[in-house]
């Protein structure tokens, strides 16, 4: 990178400074963009004239004393399932590789009314499911620290994007860790917010009862700036919440004297990595250092999360997806005369989705179908409730439950990809955060002896990702772990 | 144990409106029923007596007035269609009645 500054905390007040253009800035990181995407494959689009419009639109703003906004001249990566207006969205998926949406998603439209510009659309897994980035129509991302190995995913092109350098902010989704891995896997940092806390309008929905998306960046102050744009209420989503919204930046006191840490060690210690568990374990020693009380806590049911997870959120994509009709958008087959309009669906649905997708569709169809609804999905839903009771006992007695994010350091591409069951189990920390709608955040605690990165999870209680925020960005104070790879 | 057959994978296909191949449909019998296979622990759980969690949170309040908005006009609604008449503001597909 050049010497113009890199987190969006600084690039803002540089910019408002008139130290740097908007425009200088735009084209720094879209340099950034073209140099490191052959390798990276981070992004499905890259909109540089839009990007250098709004920048220019933005000093333009500066040169005229307007007042600008909290984010303006910040380039931001967008993650491709999330629509923007007249900007090719595909959720990297082949049933949708010429969608351009009419509208945004509310969390793009407010990133771009606070001044923020939008560089380009990052690579994920299809329809955002999968944990190594490689179910994508578009081809892998691979991990700016090694390039033998996965981002993480679904939302790997963001956390790539950050980690080089592409951009100091990207937005994810997460449905069962899908910023929070990714974001461990990249060495950033990812916070998935409570569910309801940030708006879903204009998502492509996958699992709507545990999608919600969130900011990914090098920085927690970065986190906090970008979820003061991004959080509250919207109408345009139902299931979006009225409880006010905090100055998350005034969160970050750098202090975390007297935080009840809980730490569920039965959980943490089963099938964990060596060098994972031992940066974890130094994790938690630098909290209690810097002031934090550490608890032990217990999760009972926290090692059902992968099957109640796989449960329901393929019960809910089946439905979701069942919208993909080839009619009002979307691939559809070539049509010989006298195809019916049952084959139009089913042929276009085949050519269109993926491998995991097809898979999930499945699974959810079986277990919602008749005869088998209750074995499956109400049961999976009652443990949700368990689950729920876990962590409102835990939180008695702490204000934060620690894990690792992932039980391994970043995967070598095509480990796991046969066997989706092995590519399941991997996210065994992060599902409970989405099952039970909590906000949790993952940061980065270090590296193994290989130089890949190792993430530290926090999950908090409901609408306090303030407090996360806080012993976040005061364990970075307190570790400084280089977050911008070199690729 | 849950076991797939052939049968049972055809039946959902048909279901989820998925046109599978036959290497697409073998490949489901094996990896569903290993999935299924695995899930069924959560059925050893005694969840006698505990609410399903319908939402994560209850209480929120989600009526609102039903008021009239802006919304796309028919050319933006039609824009990314496989097959439309722009003119007479139809999606178009295969004939339904004979």
């Amino acid at each position: 990178m050049s010497t113009l500054p890199h987190t969006a905390r600084a690039i803002r007040d540089a910019v408002a400074a008139g130290e740097v253009t908007a425009v200088e800035v735009c084209q720094a990181h879209l340099d950034r963009v073209v140099a490191t995407n052959p390798s990276l494959n981070a992004f499905n689009t890259v909109c540089a004239e839009r990007a250098l419009a709004a920048a220019a639109a933005v000093d333009a703003r500066r040169a005229a004393g307007d007042v600008l906004g909290p984010l303006a001249g910040v380039p931001v990566a967008i993650k491709d399932n999330l629509c923007t207006n007249g900007l090719r969205t595909t959720a990297s998926s082949k049933i949708l590789d010429t969608f351009v949406p009419p509208y945004d998603a509310t969390v793009t439209a407010r990133l771009e009314a606070a001044g923020a510009i939008v560089v380009g659309k990052t690579n994920c897994d299809e329809f955002a499911m999968g944990s190594s980035n490689e179910n994508s129509a578009f081809g892998p991302v691979k991990n700016p620290w090694a390039l033998d190995r996965t981002p993480g995913g679904s939302s790997g092109g963001s956390a790539a994007a950050v980690a080089a350098g592409c951009a100091p902010i990207a937005l994810g989704s997460d449905t069962g860790g899908s910023i929070r891995q990714p974001a461990s896997f990249c060495g950033i940092v990812g916070l998935k917010p409570t569910y309801g806390r940030v708006s879903r309008y204009g998502l492509l929905a996958f699992a709507s009862s545990l999608d919600q998306v969130g900011p990914m960046t090098r920085t927690a102050a970065d986190a906090a700036l970008t979820m003061n744009v991004i959080a509250g209420y919207d109408r345009a989503d139902a299931t979006s919440s009225a409880s006010a919204v905090p100055d998350f930046t005034a969160a970050l006191t750098g202090d975390v004297k007297g935080l009840r840490v809980g730490v569920p060690r039965a959980f943490v210690s089963n099938g964990v990595d060596a060098p994972v568990l031992e940066a974890f374990d130094r994790a938690i020693a630098t909290l209690k250092d810097a002031g934090a009380t550490v608890v032990d806590v217990e999760l009972p049911n926290a090692p059902s999360g992968i099957p109640v997870y796989y449960l329901v959120c393929t019960a809910e994509a089946s439905s979701n997806l069942a919208r993909y009709d080839a009619v009002r958008y979307g691939h559809r087959t070539t049509l010989a005369p006298g195809d019916t309009l049952q084959t139009m669906y089913e042929r276009s649905r085949d050519e269109g989705f993926g491998p995991e997708v097809k898979r999930r569709i499945m699974l959810g169809t079986y277990v919602l179908s008749a005869g088998y609804y209750d074995a499956y999905y109400l049961k999976a839903q009652q443990v949700r409730t368990l689950l729920r009771r876990d962590y409102d006992e835990a939180f008695r007695s702490v204000d934060v439950v620690a894990m690792p994010t992932s039980p391994t350091p970043p995967f070598t591409l095509g480990e796991k990809t046969d066997d989706p069951l092995q590519m399941y189990l991997t996210d065994i920390f992060t599902v409970s955060a989405n099952l039970v709608g909590l906000p949790a955040i993952s940061i980065p605690c270090g590296f193994d002896a290989h130089r890949l990165p190792i993430g530290l999870q926090l999950t908090g209680r409901m609408f306090d990702e303030a407090t996360l925020l806080r012993a976040a960005d005061a364990y970075e104070r307190a570790t400084q772990w280089p977050t911008l790879a070199s690729v | 144990m849950s076991s797939l057959s052939l049968e049972d994978v055809e039946r959902i296909a048909a279901l989820a409106r998925l046109e599978l191949t036959a290497d697409e449909k073998h490949l489901f019998v094996r990896q569903l029923t290993d999935i299924l296979t695995y899930a069924e622990q959560v059925q050893r759980i005694d969840t006698s007596g505990i609410a399903a969690t319908a939402h994560v949170h209850p209480d929120q309040r989600v009526e609102r007035e039903d008021e009239p908005r802006p919304s796309l006009g028919v050319a933006a609604a039609l824009a990314n269609a496989p097959d439309a008449d722009a003119d007479a503001g139809l999606f178009k597909v295969p004939r339904v009645i004979g």
